[in-house]
């Protein structure tokens, strides 16, 4: 039989505010434990929660940036259970009306693109952290997390391979930077998703059994875990088994998934309107502001770019898919002054495959957008071919220096005097009569042998345009 | 609606309250008592009436986002069971 896979997502992103969601406890990272758990933080009896307005900002930010409904009127709901690092016995989140209702996002799945429906977003506080092994027979409790603010941004079941999922979470999670929501640094848990997946027999309508795939903090294990769960899955249907609703774990050891707990029923958390908080209210002037302070989003710049500089629609995607490299794109072209497409070429070409090679971001390239553009300016005005250009490209990233630098001190100039040319071709075609006579037979190749002679006469600093206009002309 | 002496106990387990068969019994009647009351309210028509999420109809006041606590730990471990290196010590938990 052949199955399909159905996967949704539920991101938690933890909002780029100073404070906590519902008191005025610093939420930077990394601080010695409990020193930013305050009363409300620790729910000593009689505090109440005040909600962060910046928190606000930042859904609707979000809500704007996927083309959502933003809710005039939303309420908060204790999600009532128990654990040592929720000290109130329930989370502060929102269930019936939550503030950022149905938008989309479209993804960009190798060559095609593909449209996530948001169904929701919602404010709600991060609970705390259990840190075992303290103390035998104890679990020490830090609660400097607690009352962190996150986003939680869920999908509807649209995605339908571990592929369209990562291409999905990959754009949310540069989407969420873009817009500056966000830090999405996924190893301190500032971005963690939530996979459901289930399977059902290709053709058919009715969704399977969902098992979810809790806290995974890279894409790399995403694709492992889904991949993993989706064969898991299908060989336990085919073996005559059923599947159980369940929360897995991803051991990223093993690449396997395992049954944490069975899932408990939705209303076992005894979801109610929180009677410490207020609805809360957002009017059309509030969205208006927000939308003032909006950047630019990936969408528009990847039009404007096509239009604008001319880009292949490829091209603009991959420039714009995230705001760093948007943005040294573009000063690389105020830079450069040349033609577009050349800069995107090695934007997209040599300097993503030196990061990549790298692990770095293109904040931290060596190669600065203004040294790129020097170098672009010496191909462009003919100074060195587009071959020479990578050997200084690669001395630029190990740092000798810029363009014009290197070009002067290795020698590099091309040779573009058509005199010059013309001597290495005669030299070359006196030299090589076989090959001469080959071409004149009517073998093509030949002449591809005899540029290589002329560019290795002139130890690659002639310029291949020239000598092939010169070859053509002289055994026409 | 009528709740069964099994529902008294799960929704006693989900609240982490430990009830005795007597205690579970008696809590059947009252709980069935109340339900009661509130089968009587759904009798009324609310239709077209917006539920509401509080008794007060106002809207939620925002706070800046400006950092108004520092670190109070010591003050607060104070009254703690046990604590050890800034954590609040509790009793193991096994996922």
């Amino acid at each position: 039989m052949q199955w399909e896979v159905v996967i949704g997502l539920e991101t938690h992103t933890q909002l780029k505010t100073n404070t906590k969601i519902f008191s005025g406890a610093s939420i930077k990272y990394g601080a010695e434990p409990n020193t930013q758990a305050d009363e409300v933080s620790i729910a000593l009896p009689g505090v109440l929660p005040v909600l962060n307005a910046e928190a606000v900002r930042c859904a609707i930010k979000f809500g704007l940036a996927v083309n959502a409904e933003i809710a005039p009127r939303s309420i908060f709901a204790r999600k009532n259970y128990f654990y040592p690092d929720l000290p109130k016995g329930y989370q502060i989140s929102q269930y019936e009306l939550p503030v950022v209702g149905k938008g989309s996002l479209t993804v960009q799945v190798g060559d095609q693109e593909k449209t996530v429906r948001i169904t929701r977003a919602h404010l709600e506080e991060d609970a705390g952290k259990s840190v075992h092994g303290a103390q035998e027979g104890m679990s020490g409790i830090d609660l400097n997390r607690a009352g962190t603010p996150l986003l939680e941004i869920v999908t509807e079941p649209d995605m339908r391979s571990a592929a369209e999922a990562v291409a999905y979470a990959k754009k949310l999670h540069e989407l969420v930077q873009w817009i500056d929501i966000c830090d999405g640094n996924m190893q301190e848990g500032s971005f963690r998703c939530d996979v459901n997946v289930s399977v059902r027999p290709k053709g058919t309508e009715k969704l399977g059994t969902r098992r979810e795939i809790k806290n995974l903090n890279s894409f790399k294990f995403m694709q492992q875990a889904i991949e993993y769960e989706t064969q898991w899955q299908i060989d336990t249907l085919e073996d005559g088994g059923t599947i159980q609703q369940a929360t897995v774990l991803f051991n990223p050891e093993t690449g396997e998934t395992r049954a944490m707990r069975s899932k408990e029923e939705a209303n076992d958390y005894l979801y109610f309107p929180d009677p410490d908080l207020l609805p809360l209210a957002i009017s059309q002037a509030d969205i208006n502001a927000v939308k003032a302070t909006m950047p630019e989003l990936p969408e528009a710049m990847k039009s404007r770019f096509e239009q604008q500089y001319g880009l292949p629609a490829y091209d603009a995607a991959a420039i714009t898919a995230s705001k760093p490299m948007a943005d040294y794109f573009v000063s690389t072209i105020q830079a450069f002054g040349g033609e577009a497409k050349q800069a995107s070429n090695w934007v997209m070409g040599s300097l993503s495959a030196k990061l990549n090679e790298a692990g770095l971001e293109v904040i931290n390239s060596p190669v600065s957008a203004q040294a790129l553009a020097g170098l672009l300016k010496r191909i462009a005005d003919n100074t060195i071919s587009g071959k020479m250009a990578k050997d200084v490209f690669e001395a630029m990233w190990a740092g000798e220096g810029d363009a014009d630098d290197i070009i002067a001190k290795k020698g590099l100039k091309q040779v573009s005097d058509s005199g010059a040319i013309e001597a290495i071709v005669d030299q070359v075609l006196a030299a090589n009569a076989v090959m001469v006579a080959e071409y004149k037979a009517g073998k093509e190749k030949a002449f591809n042998g005899l540029v290589g002679q002329c560019m290795k006469a002139s130890q690659g600093k002639a310029n291949p345009a020239q000598v092939n206009e010169i070859l053509k002309k002289k055994l026409a | 609606m009528s709740l069964t002496i099994n529902d008294v106990k799960r929704i006693a387990h989900l609240a982490r309250i430990e009830v005795s068969e007597t205690e579970a019994e008696a809590t059947l009647v009252k709980l069935t008592g109340i339900l009661g009351l509130i089968e009587e309210m759904q009798a009324i028509d609310t239709r077209g009436i917006a539920p509401m999420s509080h008794s007060q109809d106002v809207v939620q006041r925002l706070r800046a986002d400006v950092v108004t606590s520092g670190n109070q730990r010591e003050y607060f471990q104070k009254i703690a069971p046990a604590v050890e290196d800034g954590l609040y010590l509790v009793p193991k938990v096994i996922e």
